[in-house]
This record gives C-alpha cells, structure tokens and sequence, in this order.
C-alpha cells in the first residue's frame, strides 16, 4: 500500500470516526461500498469491512462498558442467531461467487438497503410522531411465542422473535459486511419497545462479538485486507471520540437529514458504480467515488461545524444555518 | 492486500488477525484518550473564539 493511500484511508477512517461517534452508528455501510467503488473485488470489501466494524465496536465497547447499559440476556439470543446468520450470509456470498454474480447481488442488495434506510431516516428527521412505533413494540410484546424472555426496562417479549430478528440481520451482516447497528438499533427501540441507553449498549456488544466472528469467517478463507483495515482503525478511532464529544453538543435530530442523504448518496454511488462497469462508462465510476466519498467529507463537516457554532453560540450566520436540516 | 496463506493454517491466521485488529484498537482507544484529554479543553476554547 502506497503511503499517499495509506493516508487517504486515515482521513476517510476519520470522518467515518466522526460519523460514529456522532450518530452511534455508520461505519461498515460506508467503508464496504467505498471499497467496492475502489475496486476491490466483493468478498474483499465485504470481510475487510467486517473486521473494520470489529475494530471499531470494539473501541465503542470500552467506552460503554462501565455506564451498564447492556441487556446481556438480549445480547446472548442475539449473537447467537446473527452467528448462524453470518455463516449462512457468507455461504449465499460464496454460492453468488461461484455462479459469477457476487458483486451484481451483493451492489444490489446494496443499493436497496441503503436506499430505504436512507428514506425512512429521511422520514423520520421531518416527523415527531412516535404513535406508531409504540403501536409496533406493543404488537410485538403481545405475540406469545414461547419461550417468553423479560429484558431489562420491564419488557416482556418473545425470545423466538429475538431470535429471528438476529437471524436476519445475521444473513444481511455476512451477505454485506455490515455491523447491522443501524438495523438492529431501530428493530430493538421500536420493534421490542427496549429502552434507547440499553438498545445501544447491547447492540454494541453483541456487534463486538458478531463483527470478531464475521472478520473470522473471511479471514479464515484470506479475505481481508489487514493494511486498509488498520489505516481506517487508525483514523476512525480519533474521529470516533471527536464524534461522540461533538454529540454533547449538537442535537442529532439537526443532523439526520444530512445522514439520510448520505445514505441516498451510498445508494446511488453503488448503482453509479454498477452500471460504469457493465457499460464501460468511465465518467459514471468516476461520479460514485466523488459521490461517496463527497457525502462522508459534507456530513462530517455539517456535525463539525454545528458543532462550533455551538461553541460560539451562533445559529444566525451563513455557515451555521447551512450545517443544520 | 490479501493475506498470505503460504504458511499457517487458516484458523491461526484468522485467529492472529482478530487478535491484530483487537490489539490495535485498545492501543489507539488508549493512546488517543491521552491526547484528547490532555489536548480537548484547549481545542475547544479555541474553536470557542475565546
């Protein structure tokens, strides 16, 4: 790796940092797509992401460790399932590969994640409603399928649906590289009605112990490529603790609008990306990398700069009113 | 890169390399919790223009 790239996967693991230390979720999402816009081939993209989320979780983990906002019985159900799920996630990958169609699946599947993250993100930035969530985990919490777990925060719910939710982000996680924070973190709040604090600390945990066994899976089969991994740590672990000091600052409802169009933006580039390559359109390739990477650099310094106006106690002047949604 | 896989078994190499990115994130949690803390007042007063 040339020093000059080594540097550029420092500064993205930075602003990557920044964005999950900010929003508590939102690494692999970004880092498996960028490499896959590179021009690394899937498999690579998707166990270098892996083991990035790892690294990453990790570093949150510690951070989170002593506030005891973790639901170890959640966590266990959950690792368990997402475990099976990555293995099977990882066998569809190396079936898709051998029939030669990995990396068309794998951008698609891409694309329409990220595409309805990205518009119920976008939704829920404009909308204070929250009657249908809680109508949601209410329904949840009403199935009776046994056998029947009680969570921290007095929720009672199936441990049979636990499980199937951490099945299914399971799959997804070893199908694309990610974590599966910013699934799991919705599907725990809204969907079993766990409280915020907890659904984040567990959620961390059990991506800490997912993320180690997906990495394992791939790099089992040589599948990761350890000096982009480390150069994104390097980068990543700074910007994560700049995030999370920006995020006692700035309210991040002011930013979700800019992190659900990034999220657009990644769905676009991986479309861009697809079709440059199936057509030969140069200038296509050329506009998914600027699109990715232009959408990491815009919303992490949107978060940097709310963040100074805060400090400075402006929210009138030009730049101050542009960093917020 | 690739990982080489000319001489251990693919479980130890695995292995190591989990064991490689868990190292590295203590090291850097560590290492950047002493700059930020040491560095962090002073940053933000000065992006505080005072």
């Amino acid at each position: 790796m040339s020093l000059l790239l080594a540097g550029f996967f420092v500064g993205f693991g930075l602003l990557i940092g920044i964005l999950f230390g900010f929003f508590g979720m939102g690494g692999s999402f970004l880092v498996t797509p960028a490499l896959l816009v590179m021009g690394y081939p899937s498999r690579v993209a998707v166990g270098s992401g892996l083991a990035f989320v790892f690294g990453t979780s990790v570093i949150g983990a510690l951070r989170h460790r002593d506030h005891g906002h973790v639901d170890y019985k959640l966590a266990v159900i959950m690792t368990v399932a997402m475990t099976l799920g990555i293995e099977a996630g990882k066998r569809v990958v190396d079936a898709l590969h051998a029939a030669g169609t990995a990396d068309l699946v794998i951008s698609v599947a891409y694309v329409s994640l990220l595409a309805t993250v990205g518009l119920f993100t976008f939704r829920d930035a404009r909308s204070t409603d929250t009657t249908t969530s809680v109508d949601l985990s209410e329904r949840v919490q009403a199935l009776e399928i046994p056998p029947m777990v009680t969570l921290r925060g007095d929720v009672r719910v199936s441990a049979s649906i636990i499980f199937g939710i951490g099945l299914v982000v399971g799959v997804l996680s070893g199908l694309l590289g990610v974590g599966g924070g910013f699934l799991l973190m919705p599907a725990m709040m809204y969907g079993l009605g766990v409280p915020a604090a907890i659904a984040v600390g567990t959620d961390i945990l059990q991506i800490t112990i997912s993320g180690a066994f997906g990495a394992f899976v791939y790099a089992r089969d040589g599948f990761v490529a350890l000096p982009v991994v480390a150069t994104l740590l390097a980068g990543s672990a700074l910007g994560a603790r700049i995030g999370a000091g920006v995020s006692e600052l700035v309210d991040e409802d002011d930013i979700k609008g800019y992190f659900a169009t990034m999220l657009l933006a990644g769905s676009v580039a991986v479309a861009a990306k697809r079709v440059g390559t199936a057509y030969d359109i140069g200038v296509l390739n050329t506009a998914s990398i600027a699109l990715i990477f232009g959408a990491t650099v815009v919303v992490s310094g949107a978060i940097l700069l709310a963040a100074v106006c805060q400090l400075r106690d402006d929210n009138t002047g030009f730049w101050c009113r542009l960093s917020t949604t | 890169m690739i990982i080489d896989a000319l001489s251990v078994s693919p479980i130890v190499r695995a292995v190591g390399l989990i064991g490689l990115v868990l190292l590295e994130a203590m090291v850097l949690h560590v290492s950047y919790g002493v700059v930020t803390n040491t560095l962090g007042p002073n940053v933000k007063r000065a992006l505080g223009g005072e």
